[in-house]
């Protein structure tokens, strides 16, 4: 049996991370010690500490916010990839497989699950890295499929439903002001003319973001 | 090959013309109506878990599933075509329902002049003025003779409106270069949020003529003359993953609430239609379909319609060999020509320094102005024809899809500038839309694909299309004018578009793809009458966009449906009497 793989996120922050199984069971997983041990779909550890640590540079924790670490991006991208969407299921796959104008969208035989398997090859000891030449080896890999692929996954991972196993905590929607799936805005949506209203935000999963313990 | 028992109507498509005409027969006629759908079953219910904007609107769950079936694209007939592998500028729908369950409800009519465009624009300027390459042509039916289509198409699905010409008399807040409407819209317009309202003020402030955008979302609680009683929107936002609430109009909530009392329409789901079956290109006997266990069968009927979209229904009419194919080296043949889209795109990003509160909204919740669309300016001394809408539309922003904007001062695409960038102005940024006139060109069309082929082993369709010069210099010509509104809305900064060069398959512009099966007076230039009868095959009609010889601006459901009313009147009132081509 093929052995189970688990991401371990530093616990500083958070108490417990919500993690979705593929079938969208939600559970908590709780630090212990200081550590939070999440298991893996897709990655094996070394490939999802690789592409945590770049979706972080792609979506920096800084101090305009928290980022990709906090929203779980590389959980997010893990069930993605593991799901019929990193097989290409949705995708016409027949051949003949030749290059063409870039107006008719990507023509390659790889699947994203195996763009990601051959991007993060190429990234070896990346999570070891300074910020800086992390950097210096995303800009070398800028104009690649995959990392346009790591680029839009990081933003579906911050902003997506939390059932997708991204956007913990609804980190990504607090971040930006989005409300999540509301029933109405019936008596809002022609009123606050240039000023912020931001309801509390809501979950398919259900239930609004945990409260600081103070 | 299973034959099955005859029917007298068999209908390919489950989506607005194929279930409206279903309805219109069911309710008027004593037959027995069969409506195909290769997609599944789809009711109300089935909304109430589609509030996700990553399934619905990025992985667009809804749509084709184009592992299956998809179509290849080239841009010219130079040019080798590859398969769309992911589908982008257009979206097709399926399951029952079709498009017609994630569309943004947008609904105004045509422009009078979008009938006789050919006639019009020569009376004008002569026929030098027309792009070297075109093949636009009139319709061959005016808008006086689909206006009462349009009032009781309107009526169907409720209007949320302001009209701006009733009978020719000029009403202010409406659109005052709109065609003359019998009367006013069966319910008030939508409410304005703040987006809009910017708009809205703006383009007051410029001398431009704006007002509210015509859309299906009901604005009151209202039952149409079938009986059927629907709510009113609730600006959720969530319109393109289909309305749980019923308040946007959609095949499922408008027809299928009527169509499920009618004894005599029955619809079957995961039915894939693979061909027309013929006799000698004169009558239709029936259609083959795949049913949902993969069993081929044969349906047998008197009358065969087919409202399954513009790619399926030039598809299958290629597949059956019903028509001759069109050759864009010799124009002849009819099957496949004037393929269109439409021209959409972001004139003007603008960046302001307020919040726009922008998740709140409906699929057309928008300010518009017509100023500069058809012929209202004077093309005289302009290099281009025709025109289009400028618009701000509050739809209800979803993140995924709108997060990453930076003003044109922030260069980073990735990394902590951006991110600051892109957070600071997620809801203080949206787009100044065009939608611009797409005219038809001998090399844009459809044929079969000589290599690629879908999962049955039948060759894809194969789209030839590329916008010409007419829709570059319109673009260049409409982006100033939306930068110029974008800075009477306060913008901070500006994004304009950068200019259209080739058209780009990636690039979501809307599903409103049209032509291959093209209206017109005279079986030498179009594949159906102006009744939507196939010349050469009396007992098969065509509905749907496939049948628009060019693309007009405004979105075409509610044009698409009035046809479908009218032609169903000419069905029931005179083809099921005496069958024969109507004249």
């Amino acid at each position: 049996m093929q052995r189970r793989h688990f991401l371990t996120l530093s616990a500083v922050t958070v108490g417990g991370v919500l993690v979705y199984s593929l079938d969208r069971k939600l559970s908590r997983v709780y630090a212990q010690g200081n550590a939070v041990r999440i298991p893996l779909h897709f990655f094996d550890e070394r490939e999802a500490l690789i592409v945590a640590a770049a979706v972080a540079r792609i979506f920096p924790s800084d101090e305009s916010g928290p980022g990709a670490q906090e929203a779980g991006v590389v959980v997010y991208i893990d069930r993605q990839l593991a799901g019929p969407y990193g097989r290409d299921h949705d995708r016409y796959r027949q051949g003949p497989f030749e290059n063409g104008v870039p107006e008719v969208g990507y023509q390659g035989k790889l699947t994203r699950g195996e763009i990601y398997r051959e991007g993060v090859k190429k990234l070896a000891g990346f999570d070891r890295l300074s910020p800086a030449e992390q950097d210096a080896a995303l800009r070398q890999i800028e104009n690649s499929e995959f990392f346009t692929l790591l680029r839009q996954h990081t933003i579906e991972g911050m902003f997506s439903d939390p059932m997708h196993g991204g956007n913990i905590d609804m980190v990504g929607w607090q971040l930006i002001g989005f409300p999540g799936p509301q029933m109405t805005y019936l008596e809002d949506v022609d009123k606050h003319f240039g000023q912020t209203f931001r309801p509390k935000p809501v979950s398919l999963t259900g239930g609004h973001p945990i409260e600081d313990e103070k | 090959m299973k034959t099955l028992p005859s029917t007298d109507v068999v209908i390919v498509g489950g989506g607005w013309t194929g279930l409206l005409m279903a309805k219109e027969l069911g309710a008027r006629t004593k037959h027995s109506i069969v409506v195909l759908e290769r997609g599944g079953p789809r009711d109300n219910a089935y909304y109430t878990t589609t509030m996700d904007e990553l399934d619905y609107l990025v992985r667009n769950r809804m749509v084709q599933d184009c592992s299956r079936e998809t179509v290849t694209f080239r841009h010219s007939v130079a040019d080798k075509a590859l398969p769309l592998r992911q589908l982008g500028s257009f979206l097709p729908g399926t399951g029952v329902g079709g498009a017609g369950e994630h569309w943004g409800a947008g609904s105004p009519r045509h422009s009078p002049d979008c009938f006789d465009l050919y006639t019009k624009t020569i009376e004008k300027y002569g026929a030098k003025k027309l792009p070297e390459d075109h093949c636009i042509q009139d319709w061959g039916i005016t808008y006086d003779e689909l206006e009462p289509y349009y009032t009781r198409a309107e009526k169907m699905i409720g209007v949320a409106g302001k009209a701006g010409n009733i009978r020719g008399k000029r009403v202010e807040g409406g659109n005052v270069f709109e065609g003359w409407r019998s009367e006013e819209y069966p319910l008030p317009p939508t409410k304005i949020p703040y987006y809009a309202s910017l708009f809205r003020d703006a383009a007051n402030s410029l001398g431009y003529h704006p007002f509210p955008y015509p859309s299906a979302t009901l604005t009151e609680i209202y039952k149409n003359p079938d009986g059927v009683t629907r709510s009113a929107c609730t600006y959720c936002g969530y319109c393109h993953a289909g309305c749980m609430i019923g308040a946007k109009a959609q095949p499922t909530n408008v027809l299928l609430p009527v169509i499920e009392k009618q004894k005599g329409v029955s619809i079957r789901t995961g039915a894939r239609v693979y061909r027309i079956v013929h006799d000698g290109n004169k009558k239709a006997r029936g259609v083959s379909y795949v049913d949902a266990s993969g069993q081929e069968c044969f349906q047998p009927a008197e009358l065969v319609f087919l409202g399954s979209w513009t790619f399926s229904n030039t598809r299958l009419l290629l597949l059956s060999g019903i028509g001759e194919p069109y050759d864009p080296i010799t124009g002849k043949g009819t099957l496949g020509r004037n393929l269109t889209h439409e021209l959409t795109l972001p004139a003007a990003r603008v960046f302001l320094d307020k919040p726009l509160n922008r998740f709140m909204g409906t699929g057309s919740a928008a300010i518009s102005v017509d100023d500069l669309n058809g012929d209202l300016i004077d093309h005289s001394n302009l290099s281009f024809i025709r025109g289009g809408l400028l618009r701000a539309n509050s739809q209800g922003y979803q993140p995924i899809l709108n997060f990453g904007f930076v003003p044109p001062s922030v260069k980073s695409r990735w990394g902590s500038e951006w991110k600051k960038a892109a957070v600071h102005y997620y809801d203080q940024n949206a787009p100044i839309v065009f939608i611009g006139e797409h005219l038809a060109y001998k090399g844009n069309y459809m044929d079969l694909d000589p290599v690629y082929r879908d999962d049955r082993g039948d060759p894809l369709l194969r789209l030839t299309l590329d916008w010409r010069d007419n829709e570059r210099k319109m673009t260049e010509y409409m982006i100033p004018k939306a930068v110029e509104l974008g800075r009477a809305m306060g913008a901070k900064e500006i994004t304009p578009f950068p200019g259209l060069r080739h058209y780009d398959a990636t690039r979501y512009q809307g599903t409103q793809v049209h032509g291959g099966t093209i209206i017109g007076s005279s079986a030498e230039t179009s594949v159906v009458n102006p009744y939507l009868q196939h010349w050469q095959v009396p007992n098969l009609f065509v509905l749907g966009g496939s049948v628009f010889p060019q693309k007009p601006v405004a979105g075409p459901t509610l044009t698409i449906l009035a046809q479908t009313l009218r032609t169903a009147d000419a069905v029931i009132d005179r083809y099921l009497k005496r069958p024969g081509l109507l004249a």
